[in-house]
């Protein structure tokens, strides 16, 4: 019990641990010398002196809203046009078609054409990062769907249950594992876009901080950055692995059997 | 009167035809057991019953309402459970329906299985044969006239299936429900039906009945082993 707690909790913050010490202790005893590698200490440092400044707060805040915007509205809208391809033979004729031939353009590729239209405000970067979310729901979802057992499905028939009923106990459950995946993929592509967007054309935010950073070689917030994004990330991955607990439940009981 | 009655009932599944022309009667509390070859059109037939398929021609009736959508009044079991892995195994029963008295008749039949314990496990961690309980408990749950069973037994090994099929007897002469078992195995068949037809050349070949069937008696055990035989060798009489 101990031994598999040890394993399970502590194992995995085991190696980076030790290289953040080693990382520590070579640039303390100067092993290393260079200016675009600053002691940890230094980092938390800087980190400790924006925080009581503010900045800190106020750019994960930013950066925070942005992303949970463009999540909600871009993972919102693929989740909902998937569920209609999923359902809807007529929606997925209309549409299905099209929206894997906008997929497949590359994200980056729309920046300067969402700058012109909405700007360099907040609603081109929330544009921006929901576009980001919206491709990898709206595929999941669907595939989730299309995927059923057809078996599964006859039964449903077969027991004559009402359209909701169908939904209810047998499409969405059957699909949540593949739409959570979903989910998962949209947290990180939400990152990626919103470290784009800050980059490109920004006055706050941890993308911003960043960039601002590098104009005057301020390598301690650019690291401090780094992390904070690597925060961020473990986060979005903490909260995706907690939906499937909490929602596939009926998988973890399968599974600690096969385990134990 | 006959409860379910198919008159010139035939399918076709491109060109290939599966049933021809095929008329029947079955009684109210009968217990049928269709065997055959493998593709002979058993599982069509029953599936033909329940409503998931369409004939292409002829007529099939249940208390004399032709059958045309899926039929309310029969439930089928499959081979494979078909349990909704995601809900419990008392979910599982309702459909979502958790009115008072759905959860007193699935609390019911769960103990009529023997799983009022395992109510809230999920189907993963039961047996083969626990879970093919469990949809034997959900076919009965909308107490339909008619169960159609397509094999349940087929996954099982031989001394689940044993136990299976004697829960299954029970169940259906308790409540005196008709039944309408397809299965490869002609001792299965001789063990659990009151009647037994063979499926062959796209119709219904032979009707054999077995009035001995809860009979144990040594002398009765002999005439249900000649009944396997002459099943058997009509499934497999090339003529
Ligand atoms: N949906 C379908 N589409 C095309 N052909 C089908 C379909 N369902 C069944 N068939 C064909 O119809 C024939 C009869 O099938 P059926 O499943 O009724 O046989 P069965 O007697 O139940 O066989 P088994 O004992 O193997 O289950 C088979 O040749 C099969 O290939
Ligand atoms: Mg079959």
């Amino acid at each position: 019990m101990t031994k598999s707690t040890f394993k399970k909790k502590f194992l995995p913050w085991l190696l980076p641990i030790v290289i953040i010490l080693f990382w520590q202790l070579a640039v303390q005893l100067k092993w290393i010398q260079s200016e675009f590698l600053p002691a940890p200490t230094e980092v938390v440092q800087t980190a400790i002196v924006d925080w009581k400044k503010g900045i800190l707060q106020k750019n994960i805040s930013i950066s925070l809203f942005r992303a949970t915007c463009g999540f909600v509205i871009g993972g919102g809208m693929g989740f909902i046009l998937g569920l209609l391809s999923g359902t809807s033979k007529l929606f997925r004729k209309t549409f299905d078609s099209t929206i894997q031939m906008l997929r497949t353009i590359p994200n980056m590729a729309l920046i300067p054409l969402v700058v012109l239209i909405l700007g360099i405000g907040e609603p081109a970067k929330i544009c921006f990062v929901a576009l980001a979310c919206l491709f990898p729901m709206y595929i999941n979802t669907y595939h989730g769907i299309t995927s059923i057992d057809p078996d599964l499905l006859e039964m449903g028939k077969s027991y004559q249950l009402n359209t909701v009923q169908m939904f209810k106990q047998i499409i969405f459950p059957g699909a949540l594992p593949t739409i959570l995946m979903g989910v998962r993929y949209a947290l990180g592509t939400m990152w990626t876009a919103l470290i784009v967007a800050e980059t490109v054309s920004a006055d706050s935010g941890i993308g911003y901080m960043s960039t601002n950073a590098q104009q005057y070689v301020d390598v301690k917030t650019i690291y401090l950055c780094i992390i904070i994004y690597a925060f961020l990330g473990e986060l979005s991955n903490y909260i995706a692995k907690n939906l499937e607990t909490i929602f596939l439940e009926w998988r973890n009981s399968a599974r600690s059997l096969t385990e134990e | 009167m006959a409860l379910i009655e198919l008159d010139g009932v035939s399918k076709k599944y491109g060109d290939k035809t599966v049933l021809k022309n095929v008329s029947l009667k079955i009684s109210e509390g009968d217990f049928v057991a269709l065997c055959g070859m493998s593709g002979g059109g058993k599982s069509t037939l029953l599936r033909l019953i329940s409503g998931l398929e369409k004939a292409d021609s002829g007529s099939i009736k249940q208390e004399n309402k032709e059958i045309s959508t899926i039929n309310s009044d029969a439930r089928m079991m499959f081979q494979d459970d078909r349990l909704l892995p995601w809900q419990t195994v008392i979910q599982n029963l309702l459909f979502g329906d958790k009115s008072e008295e759905r959860i007193k008749l699935a609390k019911r039949l769960l103990d009529r299985v023997g799983l009022i314990d395992y109510q809230n496990s999920f189907p993963a961690s039961l047996s083969g044969g626990q879970r093919q309980r469990v949809a034997l408990a959900r076919a009965l749950m909308s107490q339909p006239k008619v169960l159609l069973l397509d094999e349940p037994l087929g996954a099982l090994d031989a001394l689940t299936r044993r136990n299976m099929q004697d829960l299954i007897i029970k169940v259906c002469s308790e409540t005196n429900i008709t039944t309408i078992l397809v299965t490869h195995d002609v001792q299965e068949a001789v063990r659990m039906a009151d009647k037994i037809w063979i499926i062959k050349n796209q119709g219904i070949a032979k009707e054999l009945t077995n009035p001995e069937r809860n009979n144990q008696t040594a002398e009765a055990q002999l005439k249900k082993d000649q009944l396997v035989e002459t099943a058997l060798s009509c499934i497999l009489d090339n003529n």
